[in-house]
């Protein structure tokens, strides 16, 4: 690692910061998909699925 | 002529349809994932091994490769959110309001990033963590702002409907946009003018502008994927409602 000078915990933190931050955004985009996936699912194998015209080529 | 007007239109219906958007749009998110990884793996070696001290900041101008990117973010993402609220209420896009919402948590937390990085940016260059200045005051309303958006999107239960008080909203918040951007000009503050993008070129060193490229693209490009995957997210979370709705309507009945 370089010498990042007298003010290296300004840097680091600065890093650190917005390493914690967007890992954060990443596990909460990732985990608000897969619990809607897994809810959508759910509801799906419950109800009858209507044909829909949209999804088809 | 007529070919090229019957695509145009097939191509606009088929993002216009949810599913048809996720369909088109599933395949993009590898590529973007792994366009972002390897950006950010650049641009971090660049960053602490490949790139030099300034010659009045030294090494804090490290902190540049993560401040200018969020806070670039911060008022790009809030102008994909002004395009998508001119869709929702002009053009009237099913997939303009998904956007929109999305996009709100993005856009709060890169600027949450910016401003935590220029305090500490802030603090060995100008000896202090805040400043009630023109451009950091402004940024604070526009994190102010995109909280708003989040909070009144939550306040609905009708999604429609939030779209369009939210999108008007949007729109009004955009004044504080180019307030952002002109806050060096218009005001004498502490924070330093544009130095990047000017009519007259950039004002620093290749060495040090490649390394702040590169993290610019890895951030854009991490920006564009979280806000495929969370539209993605919120068109499956529409189609819950809907299925809640429904089954609740048949235990009724």
């Amino acid at each position: 690692m370089i010498d990042l000078g007298p003010h290296a915990v300004f840097i680091v933190w600065a890093y650190i910061g917005v390493a914690l931050g967007i890992f954060g955004l990443l596990a909460w985009t990732l985990m608000d998909a897969r619990v809607t996936a897994a809810r959508l699912a759910a509801l799906e194998a419950q109800a009858p699925r209507r044909p829909d015209r949209g999804t088809q080529a | 002529m007529h070919d090229e007007t019957t695509q145009r239109q097939n191509w606009w219906q088929r993002i216009a349809h949810p599913g048809q958007f996720v369909a088109w749009t599933t395949s993009l998110l590898w590529p973007l994932t792994v366009l972002t990884a390897a950006l950010f793996a650049l641009g971090l070696w660049f960053a602490f091994f490949n790139s030099p001290q300034d010659y009045q900041m030294g090494d804090t101008v490290r902190i540049m490769y993560v401040h200018v990117p969020n806070a670039w973010l911060s008022q790009f993402v809030y102008a994909v959110m002004t395009v998508s609220a001119l869709g929702t209420l002009v053009w009237r896009h099913p997939m303009a309001d998904v956007s929109m919402k999305a996009a709100a948590p993005l856009g709060a937390l890169f600027t949450a990033l910016a401003l935590f990085t220029g305090a500490l940016w802030g603090r060995p260059t100008w000896g202090t963590f805040w400043e009630w200045d023109g451009r950091m005051t402004s940024t604070l309303v526009l994190l102010l702002i995109y909280l708003g958006i989040i909070a009144l999107w939550r306040a609905f239960d009708d999604q429609l409907r939030a779209a369009r008080v939210v999108a008007v909203f949007t729109l009004v918040g955009a004044i504080n946009i180019p307030i952002i951007k002109f806050s060096v000009d218009w005001w004498s503050t502490l924070h330093q003018p544009a130095s990047v993008f000017r009519a007259d070129g950039p004002t620093m060193p290749g060495s040090i502008l490649t390394p702040l490229f590169v993290m610019f693209f890895a951030f854009t490009f991490l920006f564009l994927a979280l806000h495929l995957k969370a539209m993605h997210t919120e068109v499956k979370r529409r189609r819950v409602m809907t299925l809640e709705r429904r089954l609740a309507q048949g235990a009724q009945s």
